[in-house]
C-alpha cells in the first residue's frame, strides 16, 4: 500500500537534500572584468576541475558533487561540438547551453529518485562588454541570467555581500581577482596560489578564448 | 539539438566521430559510381624540418580532369595549437577530414582536460585515412601529411601517410599529391641539416615553383590574382601562417634569380 506524500513536501525534501550536497563544497564567484570574464573557485585540488572550456567562447563552472558536474559538463562539450560541426561555430551559444541544462536539470528534479547536488554557471564571453553573459542554473533546472558577477555554492549568500563591497564593474583583472578572492575567503583568513583555480575568458583572444591562470602568474597576480 | 547523455556503457569517451555516430548526425557516405574526375583534386604539399621545428607548404590548385576547379583552395591547416596537416586528393572529402580532425583534437583535449600526445594525433589521423579507404579505391584517395612541434622531444616531426592509412615518420622532408616527384627532387637537393627560417621557406617555395613547372595539376604563384602558397610554420610558439607580403618578396627574388640564369 502506497503511502501518499504531498508534492509540496516532495518537492522541499528533495530541494533540501540537493541543497545539503551543494553546501558541502566550497563556493565559486564568475564576475566580469575589464578583458572578459574571471572564473574564480576554491579548489585545493589541481587535477579535478570545477571550471573548464565549453567552447570558443564558453566556459563552464560548477560546485556541488563533482561526478554529477562533470557529466554535464562533458554532455555541454558535446553538444556544443555536435552544434559547431552541424551549423557554423558562431552559431553556438550560451543562451542554448543554458536553456538545455534547465531543461535536463529541472527534468532530473521532478522525475528521478534524487536531484542533482550541483550548481552551475555557463559564461560567455562577448565581442563587446555588453554583450557578456553569466547564467546561473541551480538543482532545479531554474536560470537566473546575471549581469557583473555570480557566486554558486554553499556559502553564496555571505560570499556574495562580500562581493557586492569589494567588485566593481569593468575593473582590471588584478582587482576583479582581488575582489573574488577576498569575497570567497571571507574576513579572517586569505586563500594561497595553491587553494585556487582561476581561469579567464580572454575577450581578445583570436578563437578559443578560454584560459587558465596557474603557477607563477596566479602568484603575481594576487600579490598584485 | 538535444544534449547528448549516455549510459557509462555506451558513452563514447572522449571520440567525437564515436559521438557523431551515436547523435545519429549523417557522416560523409561512401561515394560509389562517381567519376574521380569530376571532382576537384588538390595537389602539391612540402613539409621540411628545420632548427626551430616544421615548415609546411601547399600550392592552391584544385583540378577536375583536365580543368582547374579552384584557384584559391587552401590545402595547408592547424590541425591544433603545435600541428598541421597538408592534404592532397579529392578536395571534398579531404577538407571533410580535416575538419573532422581538427574538431576530433579539440574534443579530446576539452572532455580529457589533457592534449594528445604527437604520436597520438598522427595515429588519430591514421584511423580516418582507413575509414575513407572504400573512397579511395574509387579514386576519391586522400593523402595528407600531418607535422607537428613535438613538446616532450623538444623537436619537430613528420609524419606521412598512404591510402590505407600506412603512417610513416619520416626524418627531415616529405611530399605529397601529383607534383611530388618534382618538390621532393627540389627539396632532397637543397636540404641540408639543422637550417634556418627563411632559408626553409625558400627551399619550399622553390620546391612548389619547380613542381608547379613540370605538373599541370599543380599551381604556381599567381601574381595578377595576387595568390600565394600558404606557408605555415610549427615551433614552440605554434603554428604561425608565413604573412602573404612576406612570400611575395620571396618569390620575387627568386624570379630574380631565375631570370640571372639559375636554373632553367
Amino acid at each position: 500500500m502506497p503511502f501518499y506524500v504531498a508534492p509540496e513536501q516532495v518537492m522541499k525534501d528533495r530541494a533540501d537534500y540537493a541543497r545539503k550536497g551543494i553546501a558541502r563544497g566550497r563556493s565559486l564567484v564568475g564576475c566580469t572584468f575589464e578583458g572578459g570574464i574571471l572564473l574564480c573557485a576554491e579548489n585545493p585540488s589541481q587535477m579535478l576541475h570545477k571550471i573548464s572550456e565549453i567552447y570558443d567562447r564558453i566556459a563552464f563552472a560548477g560546485v556541488g558533487k563533482y561526478s554529477e558536474f562533470d557529466q554535464l559538463r562533458i554532455a555541454g562539450v558535446r553538444h556544443a561540438d555536435l552544434k559547431g560541426y552541424a551549423y557554423s561555430r558562431e552559431d553556438v551559444d550560451a543562451r542554448s547551453l543554458a536553456n538545455q541544462y534547465a531543461q535536463i536539470l529541472g527534468q532530473i528534479f521532478t522525475h528521478e529518485m534524487k536531484p542533482m547536488e550541483v550548481d552551475i554557471l555557463v559564461a560567455e564571453v562577448g565581442h563587446e562588454a555588453i554583450d557578456d553573459q553569466l547564467f546561473h542554473i541551480q538543482y532545479d533546472g531554474l536560470v537566473i541570467d546575471e549581469s557583473n558577477f555570480t557566486v554558486l555554492g554553499g556559502d553564496a549568500e555571505a560570499v556574495r555581500e562580500r562581493m557586492s563591497e569589494g567588485f566593481a564593474p569593468g575593473a582590471a583583472l588584478e582587482a576583479a581577482l582581488g575582489a573574488a578572492t577576498g569575497a570567497l575567503a571571507g574576513p579572517d583568513r586569505t586563500l594561497s596560489a595553491a587553494e585556487l583555480e582561476v581561469a579567464v575568458l580572454d575577450r581578445a583572444a583570436p578563437r578559443r578564448c578560454f584560459r587558465r591562470i596557474v603557477g607563477d602568474e596566479l602568484a603575481a597576480l594576487l600579490e598584485s | 539539438m538535444a544534449m547528448p547523455f549516455f549510459a557509462p556503457g555506451t558513452d563514447p569517451g572522449p571520440d567525437f566521430v564515436a559521438l557523431l555516430r551515436r547523435a545519429a548526425t549523417p557522416l560523409p557516405s561512401e561515394l560509389r559510381g562517381l567519376d574521380p574526375t569530376q571532382v576537384g583534386h588538390g595537389t602539391t604539399c612540402v613539409a621540411i624540418r628545420y632548427a626551430d621545428g616544421v615548415v609546411m607548404a601547399g600550392d592552391r590548385r584544385a583540378t577536375a580532369g583536365n580543368w582547374i576547379s579552384n584557384r584559391r583552395i587552401e590545402k595547408v591547416f592547424p590541425a591544433d595549437r603545435f600541428s598541421g596537416v597538408a592534404i592532397a586528393g579529392a578536395a571534398g572529402p579531404a577538407i571533410e577530414m580535416v575538419r573532422l580532425f581538427q574538431l576530433q583534437l579539440e574534443h579530446y583535449e576539452k572532455v580529457e582536460g589533457t592534449v594528445l600526445s604527437l604520436e597520438g594525433k598522427a595515429n588519430q589521423l591514421s584511423q580516418m585515412i582507413r575509414g575513407n579507404l572504400a573512397a579511395a579505391m574509387q579514386g576519391m584517395a586522400v593523402v595528407p601529411i600531418f607535422a607537428g612541434y613535438d613538446l616532450n622531444r623538444g623537436s619537430g616531426r613528420l609524419f606521412q601517410y598512404d591510402i590505407t592509412g600506412g603512417r610513416y615518420e619520416e626524418a627531415d622532408h616529405t611530399s605529397t599529391g601529383s607534383g611530388q616527384m618534382h618538390a621532393s627532387t627540389v627539396v632532397k637537393l637543397g636540404w641540408k641539416p639543422e637550417m634556418g627560417r627563411e632559408e626553409t621557406i625558400d627551399l619550399v617555395l622553390r620546391a612548389l615553383w619547380e613542381a608547379a613547372d613540370e605538373d599541370s595539376a599543380t599551381g604556381g604563384p599567381d601574381m595578377i590574382r595576387g595568390i600565394y602558397p600558404i606557408v605555415a610554420t610549427i615551433t614552440e610558439a605554434g603554428f604561425e601562417q608565413v604573412d602573404e607580403s612576406e612570400l611575395v618578396d620571396r618569390f620575387r627574388a627568386l624570379i630574380e634569380r631565375l631570370e640571372g640564369g639559375e636554373g632553367s
